[in-house]
């Protein structure tokens, strides 16, 4: 629970169950426009934390079964690369 | 599902969303079928940049118009699309350059385009990191500027829906009804749905579309090529905000990303014409050279993310858009290259007016963009391409 008593979802971006709640309550539960919205899943740790979360919430909210939420696609790298190392000029370090 | 409507619109990217708002807006009775989510082809790939510097008249008047549109967005769709005018700044290496950007300023003020020519020195102070020492010049429009194309997508659809249109996801058209040369209505996945007037918005796949309908599928030859970006970590705000692009190398460009500071890094290097949008490593090194060039300091950034989305490219890398005359109630807009996110306000303003009142007030030059010109062998100056 962060200081106001929200619960955080997304770490990386800052996202908290009641901010998900309430787009799924306006209609939104794609899962794929909930991310976007919100950027859920597109900070450094690339949804790990987050997305299986947000699945069970859209699960309990729209009583979906989870197994019928695909994940959104995974984005390379899978963790995040200095840009000097993959343009092989970080040799001064 | 609706089996009956005045107007279906095909593809929900932001040239889609965008025609059916603004038709609902006019008061007609619209669907929207996407086969996959809404944005899922280009549009949730761009690099977000909406720009005025081209270098043909028409481009040049269409975007001064949608940047107008874009300024007041927001508000006429009460929910914040993120437009900011954070300025496009092109860069030259060379002598040549720096004239040709003298003859593209020129043409750009006629036309009421504030864009001028900088110092690197200037540049430095509008991109405080930039390697300024590479570079002779800068073409800087402080009044370009970027908008975040999930929301404007989510915005068009959600306003379109508010004013009465439908809209339909995970629903493919899989044919086009075509009698006696008039448009009667579209088949999907889930059902038939009747209608007078089919607007081809898929962009990549319109030419699938126009053989639905019956065209040759090189009547309006759209390629779908594959362009990628990379995003790094955020940056504190301020750092790039503008887009900017040397375009001697390789029309490689770096943006700050408008909401989360982090930095958006393409080039030109394509693939195609193929519908596949697996990341290449070849694009990895080519962007990060030339991005880390631009900017040193992104050396030290860490990469998020990479991922890749079409250019449906014409031969003159212009869209088509318009009525098509073989089959009355049938349009087109798109093969919009790199530059259909910023054009969609507007695009979609013209289409709606076409179709309801026969006639815009948008300074669109049907002429230029007319669907027909492949078919005479008639191509248009080849649009400026970048971002
Ligand atoms: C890497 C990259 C960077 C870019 N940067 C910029 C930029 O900075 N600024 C800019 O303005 N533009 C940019 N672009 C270009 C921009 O993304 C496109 O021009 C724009 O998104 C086109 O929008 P659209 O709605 O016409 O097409 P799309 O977004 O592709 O929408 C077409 C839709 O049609 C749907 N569809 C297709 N077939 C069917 C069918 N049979 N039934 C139902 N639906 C169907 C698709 O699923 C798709 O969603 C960039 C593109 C890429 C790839």
């Amino acid at each position: 629970m962060s200081e106001k008593g929200e619960r955080i979802i997304c770490r990386c971006n800052e996202v908290t169950l009641e901010e998900i709640e309430a787009l799924i309550e306006q209609g939104v539960t794609d899962i794929e426009m909930i991310k976007r919205l919100l950027r859920i899943g597109m900070g450094p740790c690339q949804g790990r934390t987050c997305l299986p979360m947000v699945i069970s919430i859209i699960a309990r909210k729209t009583g979906k079964s989870p197994d019928e939420i695909k994940l959104p696609a995974t984005r390379i790298p899978i963790r995040p690369v200095p840009a000097g190392v993959l343009v092989g000029d970080m040799n001064e370090e | 599902m609706k089996s009956k409507a005045e107007v279906v619109v095909i593809g929900g990217g932001s040239t889609g969303t965008s025609i059916a708002y603004h038709l609902a807006k006019l008061g007609a009775d619209v669907v929207l079928v996407e086969k996959g989510y809404l944005g899922n082809g280009s549009t949730f790939r761009c690099a977000t940049g909406i720009r005025q510097q081209f270098t043909d008249e028409a481009n040049i008047k269409l975007q001064k118009y949608n940047v107008e549109r874009w300024k007041k967005l927001s508000e006429e769709l009460e929910y914040d699309v993120n437009f900011k005018q954070t300025g496009y700044l092109f860069l030259a290496t060379t002598e040549e350059e720096v004239e040709a950007f003298k003859q593209n300023i020129k043409l750009h003020n006629k036309f009421g385009v504030p864009t001028r020519l900088i110092t690197p020195e200037e540049a430095k102070e509008i991109v405080p990191l930039l390697n300024a020492d590479e570079f002779l010049a800068g073409q800087w429009n402080p009044t370009d500027g970027k908008a975040n194309p999930f929301k404007t997508v989510f915005a068009f659809a959600r306003k379109a829906k508010e004013l009465g249109a439908e809209i339909y996801e995970y629903t493919e058209v899989t044919d086009i009804i075509v009698e006696n040369n008039e448009v009667k209505g579209v088949k999907t996945n889930r059902g038939t749905i009747n209608a007078d007037v089919v607007v081809n918005a898929a962009n990549a796949w319109a030419p699938i579309i126009n053989e639905m309908a019956g065209l040759d599928k090189e009547f309006i030859p759209i390629k779908p090529y594959k362009h990628q970006l990379v995003k790094t970590e955020p940056l504190k705000e301020g750092q790039i905000e503008p887009l900017v692009c040397p375009p001697a190398w390789n029309d490689s460009y770096v943006i700050q990303d408008g909401e989360d500071g982090g930095v958006l890094c393409g080039t030109g290097l394509e693939h195609g014409p193929t519908y596949d949008v697996t990341p290449t490593y070849d694009f990895l090194r080519e962007v990060l050279k030339w991005a880390t060039r631009i900017i040193p300091a992104l050396k030290y950034v860490h990469i998020l993310r990479q991922w890749a989305g079409f250019y449906a490219k014409t031969p003159d890398s212009n869209p088509a858009i318009g009525k098509i005359n073989y089959i009355d109630g049938f349009y087109i807009a798109a093969g919009f290259s790199g530059h259909g996110f910023m054009m969609a306000p507007g695009v979609g303003e013209a289409m709606a007016e076409l179709i309801v009142k026969g006639k815009t007030h948008v300074p669109l030059d049907w002429e230029w963009y007319d669907p027909h010109r492949f078919e005479r062998g008639e191509l248009r100056s080849t649009a400026f391409q970048i971002g």
